[in-house]
């Protein structure tokens, strides 16, 4: 099968330029705000949009993350309305791919099959599902990989080289490494760490190597995406977001725009990088 | 339920450490090698008889067991049936059973070197007891405990402090037990090269569920011999309240292959079942949390939902695993005590024994006064009277006074 994700990353190959993917939460701070923003990332210069599935547990995500969660939970999302909300999206952009990141309750609750057949017509094409460790392979990754999803795992710093094999078998779309032993928006890694650890894990595997969690501005994003097939930018974007709401959390007309902005100039970062050595 | 009854209740977890369709290891990778590593370790240590004696000087002096297991006298004779007995846990060294637990997983965490201990706490008694076994072994230790729970638990947080450990009061989600745990978590994933985490219940990823059993699997082997030594012969009943599960885990597992022997866990209904509780079994489904599938608290889109309870140690959304297998299986039946019914059973204890509980196990005491009076005089009722109420002292008198 061939998804969206490795066609924009083939072509993003032949192009010579790493890929600027950016996270946001689905249903922050509203749904139809939400849906505005989404649209406007791939103008904006995003070439694969993450779209976080809310939870009011995310163990692995900071402070900024955890409070877009609540604040979509609040205004009312759920796992149907963000299915709903990449259909929408889908409407004027079939090619940007998307790719659903959260935790495995949802999902379950949802049904794991019901939740691949509408993902899939919805237009989904991979999933980052941060508590699916190989180990849980059984759960969701092999069902998601027969309906013609990609499972892009994460990689991390404590996964050693007897563990990677693992970690990448069932692994397809893209392989994110998280480059730091933390949660989201902690500080970033530094780009000679980065290098080494993407060089290591293109040992293992021909897929593309994106790099996330800590990456907030222009200038790490051009440095660490010149290591690696691309740069994941979430927490400052989600503050970006954030920072343009009212006193009492809801949109205003700054808000699409604040995200936007941010997005065109971490683009222009990312494509400032030099393509990895393949 | 339609579930082929297995040979053996005392087997699990397998391998991946499911049991049945509950447990396995639902973490981040960044956690997974260690959880590897940890279960590795204790596998290694489980076979060494140099651990098994250590940990046992350990237990004798300085946690002070075995624990009695006492006859309730005057609570036999008020209620007029079963006969009463309880396991005195809440006499060990620092209040309650969360020592026996705290003990293994210190002993463990020094046999992988790790030098910076990490710890969420309800109550405060895990907390507590992290904090002692740290200072006892000079290892750093850091606690999260919800923002709610320190305010309610206040004696305990002094405790921990003098003890040397850092207590983090956590301010996210229902800033209780749940959130404290999800708090330690991300401290876990972010320094996960040093440090070790101390989990308080028979829950978490695999090999917690099962680790964390067999190192309270000593309340109930006392219980077996201690009872033995005094009737000679089995229990009829045994009943342990529940948060997680590890002090009723604890008591049980010896005896879950001992058919005569009924089993009575009891989660707290809070306000009632109808309304805010953590009654997990009574009122949830099972759902994905924490590193375990169990039973949980969650509304129609997997969101979870906040529990309540008046005691800060029950007063947490799910239920360890294993559990949740014992229940599908129907080899232990759950029941539940609401807030108003564990006060009264915190004061009928008090005043018939001379013993102050904790709200936890008062949530035992309750449906031992429901179940007692129901069993004819020659049945052996054993309540797990986990841990100690001066912690609640506070808390329950300011709610005796009116003020709360
Ligand atoms: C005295 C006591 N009993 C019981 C519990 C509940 O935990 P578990 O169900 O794991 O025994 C606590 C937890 O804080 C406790 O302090």
């Amino acid at each position: 099968m061939t998804t969206r994700i490795d066609t924009r990353f083939a072509e993003l190959a032949k192009q010579g330029r790493p890929a600027f993917v950016t996270f946001l939460m689905a249903g922050d701070p509203d749904p139809a705000t939400s849906l505005e923003i989404i649209k406007a990332l791939p103008k904006s210069g995003a070439d694969v949009i993450e779209i976080g599935m809310p939870f009011t547990d995310p163990m692995a995500d900071g402070p900024s993350i955890q409070a877009a969660g609540l604040r979509a939970l609040k205004a009312g999302m759920t796992l149907k309305k963000t299915l709903e909300l990449v259909r929408g999206f889908r409407k004027d952009d079939n090619a940007t791919p998307i790719v659903l990141m959260g935790y495995y309750n949802p999902i379950y609750i949802y049904g794991v099959d019901k939740f691949l057949v509408d993902a899939k017509s919805a237009g989904v094409d991979g999933l980052i599902i941060v508590d699916l460790p190989p180990e849980e392979d059984d759960e969701l990754c092999l069902p998601a990989l027969k309906a013609g999803l990609n499972f892009i795992r994460l990689a991390t710093p404590t996964t050693d080289d007897k563990r990677l094999p693992a970690v990448l078998a069932n692994t397809s779309g893209f392989v994110y490494y998280v480059s730091i032993t933390g949660i989201t928006g902690a500080a970033a890694a530094d780009s000679t760490a980065v290098s080494e650890a993407v060089a290591r894990i293109k040992r293992h595997t021909r897929l593309p190597v994106c790099v996330g969690f800590g990456i907030r501005t222009p200038e790490t994003a051009r440095a660490i995406a010149s290591h690696a097939n691309g740069a994941v930018v979430g927490t400052a974007l989600v503050d970006a977001l954030k920072n343009s709401l009212d006193a009492e959390g809801r949109a205003t007309a700054r808000t699409v725009n604040a995200v936007a902005e941010l997005t065109a100039a971490l683009a222009q970062g990312v494509k400032g990088a030099q393509q990895a050595a393949e | 339920m339609n579930i082929a009854k297995p040979n053996s209740y005392r087997s699990g977890p397998d391998e991946r450490g499911h049991f049945g369709i509950f447990g396995g290891r639902f973490v981040a990778e960044t956690l997974m090698p260690l959880i590897l590593e940890l279960e590795k370790a204790y596998s290694e240590a489980k076979a060494d008889p140099a651990f098994q004696a250590e940990m046992n000087g350990y237990l004798k002096n300085y946690v002070g067991r075995p624990s009695p297991l006492y006859f309730a006298e005057r609570l036999t004779e008020h209620l007029g049936g079963a006969k009463i007995y309880l396991k005195r846990e809440e006499l060990n060294h620092t209040g309650s059973h969360k020592v026996n637990n705290v003990l293994g997983q210190i002993m463990l965490a020094r046999r992988m070197g790790k030098k910076r201990i990490i710890a969420e706490t309800g109550a405060g008694q895990h907390g507590v007891a992290t904090a002692t076994l740290c200072a006892r072994f000079g290892l750093e230790c850091v606690v999260y405990m919800g923002a709610v729970d320190v305010e309610r638990q206040q004696p305990n947080v002094i405790r921990m402090e003098m003890l040397g450990a850092k207590v983090m009061p956590v301010q996210s989600g229902t800033r209780t037990l749940k959130d404290a745990m999800n708090e330690a978590l991300r401290d876990w994933v972010t320094n996960v090269h040093n440090t070790f985490y101390c989990i308080g219940t028979v829950a978490g990823p695999h090999p917690y569920p099962a680790l964390v059993r067999d190192f309270q699997s000593i309340i109930g082997n006392e219980t077996k011999a201690q009872m033995q030594e005094i009737e000679g012969r089995l229990p009829d009943s045994l009943i342990a309240c529940i948060g997680g599960g590890s002090n009723a885990m604890g008591l049980f597992h010896p005896f879950l292959d001992d058919p005569a022997v009924e089993i009575f866990g009891v989660e707290a209904a809070g306000h009632g079942l109808t309304q805010l509780h953590a009654a997990s079994i009574a009122g949830g489904r099972p759902g994905v949390l924490h590193g375990n599938r169990t039973y949980l608290l969650m509304d129609a889109d997997g969101q979870i939902q906040d529990a309540h309870s008046i005691s800060a140690g029950l007063d947490y959304p799910g239920i360890g695993p294993e559990h949740s297998w014992l229940h599908e299986v129907g080899r232990v039946t759950y029941l539940s005590a609401t807030d108003d019914e564990a006060l009264a059973a915190f004061q009928l204890l008090s005043k018939l024994e001379g013993i102050i509980p904790a709200l936890e196990p008062a949530h035992a005491i309750a449906k031992v006064v429901e179940l007692a009076p129901k069993r004819p005089r020659d049945h052996l009722m054993v309540v797990n009277l986990s841990g100690r109420g001066d912690k609640d002292v506070p808390q329950v008198g300011d709610i005796l006074r009116g003020k709360k």
